[in-house]
């Protein structure tokens, strides 16, 4: 991939590496059972498996249900009644764990860059690393913008923010809840190819209704229809796959069709 | 800038159309005074009216702050304890189906002739549209915001004062908006009911003494009071919101 600036904001590959060994090993997550969403809607039952440190994609149509079961594991259940188990592979509690990124940037407006970065700090009354902070911001490529206004960026960089800001909460489990649909196709490809890179190690559970973002970033493709959750097999290469690679686009189709196929 | 002259060419025109009414209909002054005569009595008592403003301007600002901080911790009360937001709600309504000009004697009556009894009732019109404008702001606090927040790690105290209060302080600065032209409305009942100084008893007096051109400079002065406020109060809202407008 020959993407313009990408260079400047990788971070040598230690780093990585050291971070992984920081880090405990990011835990595998499951659910099994259902989720019942006021009187009439049911979600499963199902067995949703997410694996430790490995990014997996749930891919589906509008209605069934993903952002439900992305709700459920970030601990925000409160309008859900479940019958079922969620637990971490490694069997403590999942909450505190979780870092949520949304389909909106969800940045807010009074804030600059870099209070938005370390809002979660400031919700939990600890001191803002703003050192920690500014080297993350230099690693989505958003350095010179550290005092800027949301309201003055554009949507791609807004949204690097916000991953900006999921990487500073250096939480184990990241959920992704479509953080690239409203981009257009060049920002969301870049977007795509930072997080993959940035969120390597954690275990990540992608929520998207788009067979090619899904066919780019899984290592593992659960596909959510109203029949039921099933898992793709996805292609051998490695994540992030090139977007024009056969493999790739060949995989795409092929989710595209089931995804067709189960409506 | 041109905005003010369409202000200014619609104040001389209002003017003229006072002034050839008054001619043509041959009113006399103790009915309806002429803009000149209105403008003689302004400068002859300038002083006096100086005086008397500047005591209903002390009363309007201090019930104007006042009713600010009470409506704003009333709603932000309201809208942290569920609690609160049961017991209090009901009776909050209620009150507000008490005309609060009904309470001007009662307030006289309790407090006497000075200046708190007009403080309180300038507070008392305020109150409701400020507590009412901020807690509807905060109780509309997006929820994927608040969703994001909780997943961070955050107490509901947190969520209040580092989420939902600075998502609402537009709401805030309407209810302001409002009561910055309710204030004075207050402010001068109190002054009717029973006062020695202030623009109302001005305007009461005059009028005892069929000054009616003293009442119009009086009531003229009031409306510039107004005007003033409700600017100030805009373009501060304006300033201290402006850059979070995304």
């Amino acid at each position: 991939m020959n993407l313009p600036g990408r260079r400047a904001f990788a971070q040598p590959q230690e780093d990585g590496v050291s971070s992984c060994f920081a880090r405990p090993t990011a835990p595998s997550v499951h659910f099994s059972g259902r989720v019942r969403v006021g009187p009439a809607t049911i979600i499963g039952p199902l067995a949703l498996e997410v694996g430790g440190g490995r990014w997996t994609c749930l891919l589906g149509p509008s209605g069934v249900g993903k952002s439900t079961l992305l709700a459920l594991l970030a601990g925000l259940d409160d309008h859900l009644s479940v019958e079922g188990e969620l637990r971490a592979g490694d069997d403590a509690p999942l909450a505190g764990r979780v870092a949520l990124m949304a389909q909106s940037d969800l940045l807010l407006p009074w804030l600059d860059v870099l209070g938005n970065v370390t809002l979660g700090a400031r919700l939990r009354g600890e001191r803002a690393d703003l050192e920690h902070a500014r080297q993350v911001l230099d690693r989505v490529g958003l350095a010179d913008h550290a005092k800027s206004w949301p309201a003055t960026l554009s949507g791609g960089q807004r949204q690097r923010v916000a991953l900006a800001r999921t990487l500073m909460e250096d939480r184990p489990v990241v959920l992704l809840d479509e953080p690239f649909s409203a981009l257009d196709a060049g920002t969301r490809a870049r977007m795509q190819d930072l997080a993959a890179e940035l969120l390597v190690g954690r275990t990540v559970l992608h929520v998207t209704h788009d067979p090619a973002e899904a066919a780019r970033l899984g290592h593992e493709v659960l596909l959510l229809t109203r029949s039921g959750l099933s898992r793709v097999e996805p292609p051998a290469t490695r994540p992030p796959r090139a977007y024009d690679a056969q493999d790739t686009l060949g995989f795409q189709g092929h989710l595209l069709r089931q995804l067709l196929e189960a409506r | 800038m041109r905005r003010v002259l369409n202000g200014l060419a619609a104040a001389v025109v209002g003017l003229l159309a006072w002034q050839t009414l008054v001619m043509l209909g041959d009113l006399p002054p103790f009915i309806l005074p002429s803009p000149m005569r209105v403008a003689q009595a302004f400068w002859s008592n300038a002083l006096v009216i100086a005086g008397h403003a500047a005591v209903t301007l002390a009363e309007i600002l201090t019930g104007l702050v006042l009713g600010a901080i009470l409506g704003g911790l009333s709603a932000v009360l309201l809208a942290a304890s569920p609690l609160a937001r049961s017991a209090l709600r009901p009776i909050l309504v209620l009150s507000q189906a008490i005309p609060v000009f009904a309470l001007a004697p009662l307030l006289t009556l309790w407090l006497g002739y000075g200046f708190w009894p007009k403080v309180l009732m300038a507070l008392l019109i305020i109150y409701f549209p400020v507590t009412s404008a901020f807690f509807d702001a905060l109780v509309r606090t997006p929820a994927d915001w608040v969703g994001l927040a909780r997943v961070m790690g955050a107490r509901p105290a947190a969520i209040l004062w580092h989420l939902r209060v600075p998502a609402a302080l537009p709401g805030l600065a309407s209810g302001l908006r409002l009561a910055a032209v309710y204030a004075p409305i207050g402010a001068v009942i109190g002054e009717w009911v029973g006062a020695s100084q202030g623009l109302g008893y001005l305007m009461l007096l005059a009028n005892g003494r069929a000054k009616i051109d003293l009442m119009f400079a009086a009531l003229i002065v009031l409306v510039l009071i107004t005007w003033i406020l409700h600017w100030v109060v805009d373009a501060s809202c304006e300033w201290l919101l402006g850059r979070t407008s995304a």
